[in-house]
């Protein structure tokens, strides 16, 4: 399964379970306009974590904040080629 | 000032049919007579009159002969728990100034710089019992604190009996103890206490013995009255042995006691009496629940009498004559405030007319700002009746600093295609009663979660 199709899966089962209305999942959809909160996206890295075995927000040395869910994709694209 | 009665030793509280009466372990019986008429100690007792003695052997069952052989004796005698790290002995000795140990392995401890007295591990020799006036012994314990120099925490024999009570033995047959726990720690010392003074047996735990031989051994020796924490019992649930047992008294201490592990245990035993107590090492035993419920009628928290309770920003204190008479040692904190009241460090929270336990001040999981106590989250993670047991853990996040996980036991192996239909089940479950942020962001099904020596769960406070 490709990262992006994971990503969009797991953020559609997670806005259900903590009964979030999500915008359609384009990759220029702002991460904070998405109708996800902070929790569900700490939650959504941990699951990923442990579905892709990386973290790339905790893994690089610099914070680094994805604004769109386009970065955010590109972020585990990145993190899984390298 | 009125003068202090004269302590009454513990080998003057045994009671009667004390030939019937016993303590047994996996291999070896030795009558309450036996006991009390001899010496464990090479008849060396009278050479330890009035000095501090740590008492530190392999088996419970010796450490149970020297403090009945040793109470009314020393001034002091401290219970060396099992898992005692090597590291920690000098410490220990120079905090409780210690100055002899009785101990089974001597070589460990001479080079401490304290004489030791050899305790020969077989039955005792009989003896008189020197002759001296009895002195009130401090008996010091070391808390159940996982880490750094252990806390050594001085008791008297009427605090650590005093939950014990009027105690005339009943016209019923003698109750037949056992108790899961060490008893060398709080919560198996009151075992101890109660099957020596009010007329009972004890069937110790061995280290190392298999759960179910164990509990085979309990049902051989018809074991009537039974203690440990949810931890132990959980264990005890998930054991193929479990069908032959049925003790009249099933007791919880030491862990929050959460509904789930109550109903198991009543589906399990169902014509027992089963009660959950709260105690603490400090505190005592502060009170004990049969209804069956958990958590603990709210009118308990105000009233007065031998122990009383008050809840201040949601933690439990507690005043009461069995509370500890403090710590020991250089440097050692305040036990108590200034009104003699013992803070637990245990949340409550009242819903309805119960307090309810939702765990430990210094356990908190920070979720983004918002607290979580991962004792709930278990108690909601465990109503689901295929769970047995659950570890609730903080895990990094980049976003909130942390996120709160679970590992789960199940009562029985899961089919590889029903894991995840359970997961979205327990969280659910969850769902129901905790906000969003107390809600597992991740569950493990694991086979086993481990519980520590002390008979709780192993939490690694971050």
């Amino acid at each position: 399964m490709s990262s992006r199709l994971t990503i969009t899966n797991l953020i559609e089962e997670i806005a259900a379970d903590h009964n979030k209305t999500l915008k359609p999942l384009s990759d220029d959809l702002v991460l904070l306009e998405s109708g996800l909160d902070s929790l569900c996206f700490a939650i959504l890295v941990a699951r990923l974590e442990d579905k892709l075995g990386i973290d790339p927000f905790s893994a690089s040395e610099e914070a680094y904040f994805p604004v769109t869910l386009g970065d955010f994709i590109r972020s585990y694209d990145h993190a899984v080629a390298a | 000032m009125p003068s202090q009665p004269e302590p009454r030793p513990l080998v003057a509280r045994l009671g009667q049919r004390l030939a019937e009466r016993s303590l047994s372990d996996a291999s070896r019986t030795v009558t309450l007579a036996a006991m009390a008429g001899g010496t464990i100690l090479g008849g060396r007792a009278g050479d330890l009159a009035g000095r501090s003695v740590l008492i530190a052997t392999a088996t419970q069952l010796a450490a149970a002969m020297a403090l009945v052989e040793l109470d009314g004796l020393a001034r002091r005698i401290l219970l060396a728990p099992p898992d005692l790290a090597a590291e920690h002995r000098a410490a220990v000795i120079e905090d409780a100034g210690i100055d002899a140990v009785a101990t089974d392995d001597p070589d460990a401890w001479r080079a401490l710089g304290v004489g030791t007295v050899l305790v020969p591990d077989v039955p005792p020799v009989p003896a008189p019992r020197p002759d001296r006036p009895p002195v009130a012994t401090e008996w010091l314990m070391l808390t159940s604190g996982t880490t750094g120099r252990p806390k050594i925490v001085a008791h008297t024999l009427d605090a650590l009996t005093g939950a014990i009570g009027g105690d005339a033995p009943s016209a019923a047959a003698a109750p037949v103890w056992a108790t899961f726990y060490d008893i060398r720690r709080y919560g198996g010392l009151q075992i101890l206490l109660r099957a020596l003074i009010a007329g009972g047996s004890l069937v110790l735990s061995a280290p190392g013995e298999d759960l179910a031989e164990h509990i085979a051994r309990l049902v051989r020796c018809g074991v009537t009255h039974i203690s440990g924490t949810p931890s132990h019992w959980r264990k005890a649930l998930m054991s193929s042995a479990i069908g032959a047992f049925r003790p009249g008294y099933v007791r919880l201490s030491g862990e929050i006691a959460d509904q789930a592990v109550l109903d198991g245990l009543r589906q399990t035993f169902p014509d027992a009496s089963i009660g959950h107590a709260y105690a603490s090492t400090e505190a005592g035993v502060g009170f004990a629940v049969d209804d069956g419920l958990e958590g603990f009628p709210a009118h308990y928290v105000g009233r007065p009498g031998p122990v009383e309770m008050k809840v201040v920003d949601g933690v439990l204190h507690i005043r009461s004559r069995r509370a500890a008479l403090g710590y020991v040692g250089d440097g050692a904190s305040a036990l108590m405030d200034a009104d003699g009241f013992v803070d637990t460090g245990d949340m409550v929270e009242q819903r309805g007319d119960r307090f309810h336990f939702v765990g430990r001040r210094g356990g908190i999981i920070n979720v983004g700002g918002l607290k979580v106590h991962p004792e709930e989250v278990e108690a909601a993670i465990n109503r689901h009746p295929l769970v047995r047991m659950s570890r609730v853990k903080a895990r990094k996040s980049p976003i909130t600093g942390s996120i709160v996980v679970a590992d789960v036991v199940l009562t029985r192996p899961a089919d590889p295609s029903e894991v995840a239909g359970l997961k979205a089940e327990i969280l659910a479950g969850c769902r129901e009663t905790l906000p969003g942020h107390k809600i597992p962001a991740l569950i493990a099904i694991v086979p086993a979660i481990e519980v520590a020596p002390s008979g709780k769960l192993v939490r690694n406070v971050a």
